[in-house]
């Protein structure tokens, strides 16, 4: 418990002070990031693909916070 | 003759990732849209075409169904397969069906996906939810996904398959991203994932290798043995930011880590450009590293030494580098009728693959290579998409 007090007293901060985080980048300043070309993956079908096709080649998986659908075998 | 497995577990993370990735504002539904859309690569002794529809709709404004239909057309075979087997066809369907709900300033979505071969039969469940916080600076999303899959082995023809069922292998999925909004013109992100699998994880369609004095080839092959189990980590981060000239450059770096001993890194650059509000022009390139499995080798001492042993071309140490261009067309820039806009997309890709511990077996015997002695396996592949889009 000695060991875990740390934590949860950081814990307890973290929580307590997001809760009074303001947005440093106001709405009305987010135009370019709400520009199409800030998308981060415009057309999920096509991400998918190329996900599929080095998946059927490579030994890693996952994380690649995009799309799904496609082949890649043999 | 075919391999099936890495196709249908391929298909199955890819869909994954597909309904994973909601990301950059969970208070908003997807914009209403339909997909039509064909590839072709070309590689390795591999064609392969891809075809798929693809239908977004809001129901009403906290409502949406999005769904997917794919099919993929195989022939060829790639070279291990070609050095133990005959050429292959083959077809694979994947359907796939997504509902939405949202509620204040979080998104439920709950999936299905069914991918269906001869000899593989894939059904996956998975739910996630994205909830916006800080001011919408921050999207947290987590997701959770099961896996079942049925493994067969063709031992017939393609017009006349004789399917033989070796086992079932279930996987689990839990995924965190963080999306976060740094400054005016940059946004971040952050994935993790663990995957862990359990049952009959092998390809019943490739060999190990093994030195036998016997065989007047010098090696004889044999069926290759996997452990049952498998849990992998992946972390991903990425950056995009907002250049000056209304251009967007993005980073990306994965490291991937496993129980089999693999570990990869990816690194991915990508530059768009618009030309007004007609054009999109996008460039990448991507770097591809990995080790070997610790139970893979290209030649093994002999039959049996060791209790697990693979010769897997996707378990082999390798490195790929992969060029891409798009360009997308707006046909409807402004929109018509009921349509917001129209868009036409042609992307084509370059991979090269490197093998650092995989032999192009085909080659024994010219002239001199002995067991082991031929030269290491590399390629070329080419992946051709063409994709129309209508937003409405």
């Amino acid at each position: 418990m000695r060991t875990l007090r740390p934590v949860l007293m950081a814990g307890v901060l973290l929580m307590t002070s997001a809760c009074g985080i303001q947005p440093w980048v106001k709405p009305y300043e987010r135009d370019r990031l709400a520009d199409p070309i800030m998308t981060w993956d415009r057309d999920a079908i096509s991400s998918a693909y190329l996900d599929h096709i080095r998946e059927a080649r490579e030994g890693s998986r996952g994380a690649t916070g995009s799309a799904g659908g496609g082949c890649g075998c043999n | 003759m075919l391999k099936r497995s890495s196709f249908g577990h391929a298909a199955r993370l890819a869909a994954i990732t597909l309904l994973l990735f909601r990301a950059t504002n969970a208070d908003v539904l997807p914009d209403d849209r339909a997909d039509l859309f064909y590839s072709k690569y070309s590689g390795g002794g591999m064609d392969i075409t891809g075809e798929s529809v693809l239908v977004q709709k809001k129901i009403t404004e906290n409502l949406a169904v999005n769904v997917n239909y794919f099919v993929d057309k195989v022939s060829g075979a790639s070279v291990d397969v070609l050095s133990q087997a005959s050429q292959i066809k083959d077809e694979r369907k994947q359907k796939s069906g997504t509902i939405e709900y949202l509620h204040d300033k979080t998104t439920y979505s709950l999936s299905f996906i069914n991918s269906a071969e001869r000899d593989y039969i894939s059904n996956t469940t998975h739910f996630s939810l994205s909830q916006d916080m800080f001011g919408d600076l921050t999207t947290l999303t987590l997701g959770w996904g099961r896996t079942r899959d049925s493994v067969g082995e063709n031992d017939g023809t393609a017009n006349d398959p004789k399917v033989a069922w070796l086992g079932h292998a279930e996987s689990q999925d839990y995924n965190v991203g963080i999306n976060q909004i740094l400054t005016k013109n940059l946004i971040s992100g952050v994935d993790f994932e663990v995957i862990t699998d359990d049952g009959y994880l092998a390809n019943p369609y490739r060999s190990y290798r093994y030195i036998d004095p016997l065989n007047a080839k010098g090696y004889s092959l044999a069926s290759q043995i996997y452990p049952d189990t498998r849990t992998s980590t992946a972390v991903g981060v990425h950056a995009k930011y907002f250049l000056p000239w209304r251009a967007a450059v993005t980073g990306t770096y994965r490291y991937y880590n496993d129980t089999w001993a693999i570990t990869g890194d990816t690194y991915e650059l990508d530059y768009t450009h618009p030309i007004g509000n007609i054009w999109i022009l996008e460039g990448r390139f991507r770097y591809y590293k990995q080790n070997h499995a610790s139970f893979y080798s290209d030649l093994f001492p002999f039959a049996g030494s060791q209790n697990f042993m693979a010769r897997d071309q996707d378990l082999a140490g390798q490195t790929n580098t992969t060029i891409g261009a798009k360009a997308t067309y707006a046909f409807l820039p402004t929109g018509w009728k009921m349509f917001k806009r129209g868009t036409v997309t042609l992307d084509i890709s370059r991979i090269t693959f490197k093998y650092s511990d995989f032999t192009d077996i085909k080659d024994f015997g010219q002239p001199e290579y002995l067991p082991g002695d031929e030269p290491l396996y590399r390629f070329n592949a080419t992946v051709f998409q063409a994709y129309m889009s209508v937003f409405f």
